[in-house]
């Protein structure tokens, strides 16, 4: 490196993301809330380090900033690897070490979710705001990040709205609960009954509280496993052997039992749908082997999908987000240059 | 130039609205995106305000609310359907209740110029001079426009169903809404037309009574079938006895019947000779 290269100002990228570490070095890497404050407070010392910003997600753990020099940046691996005890060559082969242009335009993508492991997520654009806002009342974001960041936070809206790369789906809980908005619009007044207590159901019943859903029960074929996720998930629960009974009391059932067999039959569903109202009844079966008669699927104004049928809409959704990309980089190109003309000038 | 439109032109400009409305839908919908609120409302309300005009100049030259011909018949019942689309439609958050409308709207208003033989003849003062016969036949009539758009609404709910079902849920059924939107808002239909019906026949009724030889039979009992099919269609709806698809394609037929008997009612009625040629 020569001196000129050593003494020129310039926008930086540091850090390590999903792309390059698996989640085991991430886990090393990740930044707790306390880490974070005394790793901003070593990083302000650096009289050569003139703005920065970190942003520390799980997928992620990256530097922003605006350094003097290259040896700056040398500094600030050092720092962060001493701080995560974390071996600095390890740490060197995993990196992402970008600059000027590819740091505005990195920034860009990853703000609009191009650089996500779910393409298209939407929660990075809020942790980028919380690391800027982090940043601005730590002082230590400047006129250079502070435009490189509202403008990323204007690419990243337009790219959501003039594009599909946000549309649909892509986790089948997620895929689950688009389902019932479907079927039942607002959530808030549906009442859901879960069916095993394994992680696959607790995920579909977090998903759908997330998203308004108005009660949910749950029912296992252990009393005190479902007593148990009951009190995490806010809920109530119902003895195994009653489920059958109260099918017509909710509106969507979730199963994901390990039960060799069904644990829903035609009968019962027909028999409750005698006994309610217009309401539909949605029927969600996760489990393996199916906990679902799958002749249920046939009865007016009953809905029932499976693991494989929330999967492959979940990989349709996922397929489409793909197709915008090439959509999506050409404006994050375009801003980015335009960006970069603006803030080249301010270093 | 505008003074020199007749009331068709202005109700053939209308009709192109319409299908302006239904063609930008299809547009959109076929490059994958949902047609814009907006812009949709816009065309339909557009659209409407000629039709409008048409109407009234049409009202002013029979001297009446113009419900004479089966052409006439036709124009009313797709404006009662796109008036009640922008007074409670807009609200529905689906600018595709939007295309929806204007769809069945340019078909009615279309279909009714395309047959010059509908409105070949026009009939003046048809009610007589009373006002409450005036307003039993335009009642009549708007609750026809109001079952056309029940039968929009159940058809996206047959439409929302078979994408339910048979698990295709991208593209363009992706717009539309839920099941249980299409359903309570077809149930409030089904019961603002009865209603409306309901004060229709009731005023007629004041009038038959009390001069029985001016009732024509065939037109009264379709009428009054057709009133009790929908009446009866609310009752087994609200007691949960027809629900879901059957309710949906119970709503469809009948408004098809209703249309259809448009046609045969007003050519029931006794002969009165044609006074204003087409």
């Amino acid at each position: 490196m020569n001196t000129s290269e050593k003494q020129r100002a310039g926008l930086f990228v540091l850090g390590a993301t999903h792309h390059n570490a698996p989640l085991e070095v991430r886990e090393k890497l990740s930044v707790s809330e306390s880490a974070n404050e005394q790793l901003h407070l070593k990083l302000s010392n650096l009289s050569t380090l003139r703005e920065f910003s970190i942003l520390n997600t799980c997928n992620r753990i990256e530097f922003y900033g605006v350094a003097e020099t290259e040896e700056t940046i040398r500094q600030i691996q050092q720092l962060f690897c001493e701080q995560q005890d974390f071996a600095e060559d390890e740490f060197a082969k995993i990196c992402l070490s970008i600059r000027d242009f590819d740091a505005v335009q990195h920034l860009l993508s990853v703000a609009s979710g191009l650089d996500s492991q779910l393409i298209g997520e939407t929660e990075i654009f809020g942790q980028i705001k919380d690391s800027y806002a982090q940043a601005q009342e730590r002082k230590s974001a400047g006129p250079v990040l502070n435009k490189v960041f509202q403008k990323a936070f204007q690419t990243a809206k337009h790219v959501r709205t003039n594009t599909a790369i946000t549309s649909g789906q892509v986790s089948v809980a997620n895929v689950a609960v688009d389902l019932a908005n479907s079927i039942f619009g607002e959530l808030t007044d549906t009442r859901i009954l879960l069916l095993g207590a394994g992680e696959i159901g607790e995920k579909a019943a977090r998903a759908f509280k997330s998203r308004g859903a108005g009660s949910i029960t749950v029912s296992s074929r252990h009393l005190e496993r479902a007593m148990k996720l009951a009190s995490a998930l806010d809920a109530t629960a119902l003895p195994f052997e009653l489920r059958e009974g109260h099918i017509v009391d909710f509106d969507i059932i979730v199963c994901s039992t390990a039960a060799p067999g069904s644990i829903i039959s035609i009968s019962a569903v027909k028999k409750a749908l005698t006994r309610r109202s217009a309401r539909p009844l949605f029927l969600i079966d996760l489990a393996m082997p199916r906990d679902i008669d799958f002749r249920v699927g046939d009865l007016p104004n009953t809905y029932l999908y499976n693991l494989d049928d929330l999967a492959a809409i979940a990989e349709e959704n996922r397929s489409a987000r793909e197709s915008e990309i090439d959509k999506c980089q050409l404006i994050i190109a375009e801003r980015a240059e335009t960006l970069w003309k603006q803030t080249e000038s301010r270093l | 130039m505008l003074t020199q439109l007749t009331d068709r032109d202005w109700l053939w400009i209308a009709a192109e609205f319409y299908l302006v409305g239904f063609l930008v839908g299809t547009w959109s919908l076929m490059r994958g995106g949902k047609p814009s609120n907006f812009l949709m409302n816009g065309i339909i309300f557009a659209g409407y305000l000629i039709q409008l005009t048409g109407l009234y100049f049409r009202g002013m030259a029979v001297g009446g609310c113009p419900l004479g011909n089966t052409f006439e018949l036709f124009q009313f019942t797709a404006w009662s359907a796109t008036t009640l689309y922008l007074v409670v439609g807009v609200t529905f958050r689906s600018s595709m209740l939007g295309f929806f409308t204007a769809s069945l709207s340019a078909s009615l208003t279309l279909t009714s110029l395309l047959i010059p033989a509908w409105d070949a003849t026009r009939r003046e003062h048809i009610f007589g001079g009373n006002a409450w016969i005036e307003f039993h036949a335009a009642f009549a009539l708007f609750s026809y426009g109001v079952f056309a758009l029940l039968a929009l609404t159940a058809s996206m709910l047959l439409l929302r169903n078979y994408s339910l079902k048979s698990k295709r849920l991208g593209g363009w059924f992706s717009f539309l809404p839920s099941i249980r939107d299409l359903d309570l808002i077809s149930v409030r239909l089904l019961g603002t037309g009865v209603s409306i019906m309901t004060v229709s026949l009731a005023v007629g009724s004041m009038y038959w009574m009390r001069d029985t030889e001016s009732v024509n039979a065939f037109k009264l009992i379709l009428t009054v079938a057709i009133w009790a099919a929908y009446a009866l269609t609310l009752s087994k709806r609200l007691r949960g006895k027809l629900i879901s698809t059957r309710f949906a394609w119970t709503c469809i037929v009948l408004f098809v019947i209703a249309l259809a008997s448009l046609g045969p009612v007003n050519s029931s009625r006794p002969p009165e000779p044609p006074v204003i040629g087409s």
